[in-house]
């Protein structure tokens, strides 16, 4: 054993036993309000179970083989990537040039602090209730400000766009305070050596501030990718999905087959594959970015 | 290599003027230092020199180049901060390189230069390692050789040695010296450590509240302080103060303390100054006494035994009061002692100027 093995693991087996009884609440919860559900739902899956007819039998991948083919399965999908791509890298631009005004002697720039964080704090039905009288066809004051009095909410290919809009909205805030923070902790010696080292500051930007911003970044990423990919309330309040299914994602798409539908099997499947996304995705990023952070 | 010209250099921050018309000159090559107390404006003028800060009247040249209001990557400097400011993401060869880098510097000649330093600084067994793996000294020497590779023509120095323990303090104090002989470019220290700036110097400014109020080499600052604060200020420990007036006696002039205990005045060290009844500050540095019998009474209260010297604590006059005794010289705490001064300062009560003939 060398020595900084050694120095990794310096509990007593006594101590090792405390430490696994004061764990022991947490994991019990986290088992009992995440694993069972996940085990329990991908159990339900592999069964046809219709509430209204009282029907249950199990169907092994039946379910799954009918996603396969299930071409709304797979126009939600597209939906939600389309959703993440754009809310996210919307967001995180933007979280980042906040921040950078933040942190900046920007006039205006004590304004910004004290406002920025009001779309977050609104809860996200009752904003998606303001954007969608904002974007109402009749006398929203977006649908009149801008020329063509395009109908947003009701005509494929605007809505989802709109809908992005809102996310980027309320979310940009929580994206940039997780940025700002960050890059309070940076010492602005670093800055001063960077600016007789001879660099612009497009250049500090990119050798200093950016690599030193990547393990939050790097969080901010996943969080938000996550939180985009399972998006639900922001969009079912504003459209329903609609207008013809354009604006349907997975969580909307598995919502009405669960709740509105009836149809628990299909739905614990949809639930599972969009599970298995995240988890697709979680994966991806850990390895692009690392442990932490840096390479 | 360049001097360094400052003229009535002015700098606010709100309402707070924290240089009030700052002029000082430094000799190509020289080794300066700035010291003073904590927000005397000492970091202020570094920073302006830099071009971290821009003056807001004055002038600043290295040579004959203005560069009062020249970007920092303009001014061919580098500076070495108390935090030492390492890239903390790249490892100790990239952080060396990374100003070379900058100005495009060939491949080949990066290397050398690195190397070059690395050797100096004995760096070289760091070289792929990032800044959070190295001791506090280590990280100080990365700093210095960031410093050095790009060989400009002035260096900076932001307190660099504040964050080291005492015995590594005065270790790398000698390799800064040792350094700057070698290379022999113009370098301007800052330090509130008094100790540094008597050791460092060629050339010595004493900064108070916004103005240089004394400059010259360090011996002749030491032993011909200008005013009282800069009497006080160098030295350790501090220099001791009384108050007492002038009186005439036969030729010349005597002190009179407030306990009635007199001193004389040589007349041709404090020529002009000098009038019956002028309130002064007499100061005394602790290394200045003599025991003897006759002398002015001290009181001793504490004895501080170092080995080789003493330290006693006790007043004169009122005022608190330290004198160094000779380990031979056995002293005990609550000893009536009689001293005299081999060396006596004047100062104006009032003004704090000192009444020594220039």
């Amino acid at each position: 054993m060398n020595p900084s093995r050694a120095r990794a693991t310096p509990f007593s087996a006594r101590d090792r036993r405390t430490a696994y009884l004061l764990a022991a609440p947490a994991a019990v919860l986290l088992f009992g309000v995440a694993v069972l559900p996940i085990l329990f739902a991908a159990w339900l899956s592999l069964h046809r179970v219709i509430l209204v007819l009282r029907e249950r039998s199990f169907v092994g991948l039946a379910n799954y083989r009918f996603l396969l083919h299930d071409p709304r399965f797979w126009s939600a999908l597209g939906n939600t990537a389309y959703f993440a791509v754009f809310s996210v890298t919307a967001e995180f631009l933007l979280g980042l040039a906040f921040a950078h005004l933040l942190v900046s002697a920007a006039p205006g720039q004590r304004l910004l602090r004290a406002t920025i964080l009001i779309p977050w704090a609104v809860p996200a039905a009752v904003s998606g209730k303001i954007w969608a009288w904002l974007f109402n066809p009749e006398y929203g004051l977006i649908t009149r400000a801008l020329p063509g009095s395009i109908n947003w909410l009701g005509t494929p290919g605007y809505a989802m766009p709109a809908a992005i809009v809102v996310d980027v909205w309320k979310t940009v805030p929580f994206v940039t305070l997780l940025i700002f923070a960050a890059r309070l902790r940076i010492p602005e010696d670093l800055y001063r050596a960077a600016q007789l080292d001879g660099a612009s500051s497009w250049r500090i930007f990119r050798s200093i501030t950016l690599p030193l911003l990547k393990p939050t970044l790097a969080v901010v990423l996943v969080l938000r990718t996550l939180d985009a990919f399972r998006v639900f309330d922001a969009i079912y309040v504003l459209t329903a999905g609609g207008p013809a299914n354009s604006t349907e994602t997975l969580a909307i798409y598995t919502y009405k087959t669960l709740m509105d539908a009836g149809d628990f099997g299909h739905g614990s499947t949809l639930a599972i594959a969009t599970f298995l996304c995240v988890l697709v995705i979680s994966l991806a990023y850990l390895r692009l970015l690392g442990p932490e952070g840096r390479g | 290599m360049a001097s360094v010209t400052v003229a009535k250099l002015l700098k606010r921050f709100g309402q707070t003027e924290v240089l009030k018309g700052v002029s000082l000159s430094i000799p190509e090559g020289a080794f300066a230092v700035l010291v003073g107390p904590s927000g005397c404006g000492k970091s202020t003028l570094l920073r302006l020199l830099a071009g971290l800060e821009i003056a807001d009247q004055g002038t600043i040249h290295f040579g004959s180049r203005d560069v009062t209001r020249l970007e920092p990557r303009d001014r061919d400097i580098s500076m070495v901060f108390q935090s030492y400011a390492l890239y903390p993401h790249l490892t100790v060869r990239e952080n060396l390189a990374f100003g070379l880098k900058l100005r495009k510097t060939p491949a080949a000649d990066i290397a050398k230069a690195v190397a070059e330093a690395s050797k100096m600084l004995g760096l070289d067994a760091l070289l792929d390692r990032l800044p959070r793996a190295l001791s506090g000294g280590q990280r100080q020497r990365v700093a210095m050789g960031r410093a050095i590779v790009r060989r400009s023509s002035l260096f900076l120095f932001d307190e660099p040695l504040s964050n080291l323990d005492a015995a590594l303090r005065a270790e790398v104090r000698v390799e800064i010296r040792k350094l700057h002989d070698r290379l022999g470019t113009t370098s301007v220290y800052v330090t509130h450590d008094q100790v540094e700036a008597m050791t460092l110097a060629d050339v010595l400014f004493v900064l108070n509240k916004g103005v240089v109020e004394q400059s010259g080499p360090p011996l002749e600052i030491f032993s011909r302080p200008a005013t009282r604060f800069v009497a006080g200020f160098l030295g350790s420990p501090a220099m001791n103060f009384f108050d007492a007036h002038l009186e005439r006696k036969d030729e010349g002039f005597q002190a009179v303390a407030k306990d009635g205990f007199t001193m004389p005045v040589h007349p041709d060290r404090f020529a002009g100054e000098l009038t019956a009844g002028r309130e002064v500050s007499v100061g005394v540095r602790p290394h200045d006494i003599h025991v003897t019998p006759g002398g002015a009474p001290f009181q001793v209260s504490i004895v501080e035994a170092l080995g080789a010297e003493s330290y006693a604590h006790g007043t004169i006059a009122g005022s608190p009061f330290v004198a160094r005794v000779e380990a031979s010289t056995p002293v005990k705490k609550n000893d009536r002692l009689e001293i005299s001064f081999a060396e006596m300062h004047l100062f104006d009560k009032q003004t704090g100027v000192s009444l020594r003939a220039p």
